[in-house]
């Protein structure tokens, strides 16, 4: 019962009004910028990392962990509405979502997507409340060989299951932990591929990378394919369900949480084949298989559970061992960093208001999520008129703000500009982001317990795969090579003709 | 020669139609309606979807006018874009809607109406709801 007086005092942390109103912002933003396709949670922290230099801890990861929930609610929306994934978690709604919205349920989907990501997110969350301690228990045990094994398997899974090409996500991920070894040697102090520019020796800042990698890249590629014909929006009043709709979604909502949270908590690359998975468990048991394909409500309450139960699951990995499964949680991961806190399986002893705050956090935000979202989704709908020259100017100005107040050098802006220009190139030639900002916050740590394992077994290999974890984590990683081809095998004879949608929710990169 | 008339699918667009219909039925001259976007928004709702415009097609059958219909997606402001076309089509005619304005609004935000007023070559008929 421990973790339950703990999570009691986290709610005493999160209640504190300056704590409320931060998770208050952090939903806010996460809806808005969920709810625009091309500006994910990953970059939304990215430009906000600067905020790290001057906020409390609790305070900025409470915000964050609100933009990373927000941003799953967000995303629905505008699937529903606009046929257009506004996050890569939710390109499953809209295949369902859309149709139904064009059938002139909206509403219901709408309702559905929130009123689950809410069942979803709540469980999910008190999931972690629960899954934390024990995660710790185990991780304490866990020696250098056995971190390697784990962080091996977090940038292969994130390779070679996300994206259409596996080629592609390893140079992404080579990219990463390229840019992630630049400065001195933590081990023997020597400088490594700084050019002899004295800038570069301790390292590229984190938020000059992600910021570079995600909102410069992005706002360089909206630059160059602006001009496209508006969308049409398919106008809808408050979201809201009838007795016949809850009927049919209870049962996916809880089956979607079952899929997804423990796909966010092992190192699986994000909510993608999860929503999916569970897309394709509720076709299965549908008592309307006549609908799916022309909007069946199952088809939104599933995915949409998933996609936060996973968001919610993809934290125990983050706060116990210190490994990111998303784009949003490396960035996240990032922050931590910043503030010099290692996550990993001491965070619970020594910031034990900190994570337990957070999680009370969760509860709440996901509390104000639902009561934001549902009678307000036509009014978050109003945000896609925003031209969209403003909103990246807007972008723009704040990463360059936050790249310049990482060292307060003008190096910086220039090197924000070339990582831009990289994520831009990144972009044109298909190679998702995510691997490479896995890489580059991931790598160095996975570097350190490598070398750790090493000097134990004195330069013998062996020392890398010798106890009984990371033996069984290899054995994984030879499952997450094989399977998801299986899958994706599977995905392609159902449902070719979805390819394109999957595909450009890849280009956003969240 | 031919009259042009901005488009856009509202009270106003409406009204302009209209009044575009009337004079090219009286002038018998040919009508271009203009729908444009500078498609910098992800939504537009002065662009007319589908329906709208399959509507508008229908209204200017039913009236047995000459007609054309051009929508299109450019950097340039629909109201450059109308004294664009109606200079290439030597136009006699410009219709367009004029809505009603705040005092804040005319202050903040330009108008396309007063672009067209002030830089067309040819008379202006300005219709409003």
């Amino acid at each position: 019962m421990n973790a339950f007086t703990e999570l009691l005092n986290g709610f005493a942390t999160a209640a504190h009004p300056t704590n409320l109103l931060y998770a208050f912002l952090g939903v806010l933003l996460g809806t808005a910028i969920g709810v625009l396709p091309g500006i994910g949670p990953a970059m939304t922290i990215a430009l906000l990392l600067p905020l790290t230099y001057s906020l409390e801890p609790t305070q900025a990861f409470i915000m964050f962990a609100g933009i990373y929930y927000g941003g799953m609610y967000g995303g629905s929306t505008t699937s529903i509405l606009l046929n257009t994934p506004g996050e890569s978690a939710s390109v499953v709604t809209a295949i369902e979502g859309n149709k139904m919205a064009r059938r002139g349920r909206a509403a219901a989907a709408l309702a559905t997507a929130a009123i689950g990501s809410f069942v979803a997110g709540t469980i999910g969350t008190l999931g972690l409340a629960l899954l934390a301690p024990a995660v710790v228990k185990l991780a304490i045990k866990m020696g250098a060989p056995d971190y390697f094994a784990v962080m091996v398997l977090a940038f292969i899974a994130v390779t070679t299951v996300l994206g259409s090409s596996k080629v592609r996500g390893l140079a992404a991920l080579a990219i990463g932990l390229l840019i992630g070894l630049i400065g001195i040697d933590p081990t023997s102090g020597q400088q490594r591929l700084t050019l002899g520019i004295p800038e570069l020796a301790d390292g590229i800042d984190v938020v000059v990378v992600a910021v570079g990698l995600f909102a410069v890249g992005e706002a360089l590629w909206i630059a160059a394919h602006l001009r496209r014909t508006p969308a049409e929006i398919i106008p809808v009043g408050a979201a809201r369900m009838n007795r016949e709709d809850w009927r049919r979604s209870w049962k996916p909502w809880l089956r979607g949480t079952v899929i997804g949270f423990p796909f966010g908590a092992i190192p699986a690359g994000g909510a993608e084949i999860p929503t999916f998975l569970s897309y394709v468990t509720e076709k299965k048991l549908t008592k309307h298989p006549e609908e799916f394909g022309k909007g069946a409500i199952e088809g939104v309450a599933g995915p949409e559970a998933t996609n936060n139960a996973s968001a919610a699951g993809g934290l125990v990995p983050l706060l116990t061992l210190g490994i990111p499964t998303t784009a949003t949680a490396a960035v996240m991961l990032g922050a931590f960093q910043g503030y010099g806190i290692q996550p990993g399986p001491r965070l619970l002893q020594t910031q034990p208001e900190l994570v337990w705050g957070l999680v009370a956090s969760l509860f709440i935000g996901n509390a104000i999520l639902l009561a934001l979202n549902l009678p307000l989704a036509p009014m978050w709908a109003k945000l896609l008129r925003i031209p969209r020259p403003y909103l990246y100017a807007g972008i723009l100005f704040f990463a360059s703000i936050g790249a310049y107040a990482a060292n307060l050098s003008t190096f910086d802006l220039w090197l924000l500009l070339v990582l831009g220009g990289l994520g831009f190139a990144m972009r044109r030639y298909g190679l998702p982001v995510v691997p490479a900002i896995i890489g580059i916050i991931l790598g160095p740590t996975a570097e350190e317990q490598m070398r750790r394992a090493l000097q134990i077994s004195d330069g013998e290999v062996s020392g890398l795969y010798n106890t009984w974890f990371s033996k069984a984590v290899y054995v994984v990683i030879l499952l997450v090579l094989v399977v998801p081809p299986l899958v994706g095998w599977i995905r392609n004879r159902r449902r070719p003709k979805d390819n394109d949608v999957l595909q450009h929710a890849e280009k956003t990169g969240d | 020669m031919a009259i042009i008339v901005g488009y856009v699918p509202t009270a106003e667009g409406a009204a302009a139609l209209e009044g575009a219909i009337e004079e090219a039925k009286l002038r018998k001259q040919r009508l271009v309606v203009v729908n444009s976007s500078r498609g910098e928004s992800l939504v537009d709702k002065r662009f007319a979807s589908g329906s709208e415009w399959e509507s508008v097609e229908h209204r200017l059958a039913d009236s047995g006018v000459e007609h054309e219909l051009t929508q299109l997606v450019d950097s340039k402001d629909a109201g450059d874009q109308i004294l664009k076309l109606a200079h290439e089509l030597n136009a006699e005619l410009i219709v367009i809607g004029l809505r009603r304005r705040t005092p804040v609004g005319k202050l903040l935000l330009g108008s396309q109406a007063q672009t067209i007023l002030l830089q067309a070559d040819c008379p202006v008929l300005a219709v409003k709801p």
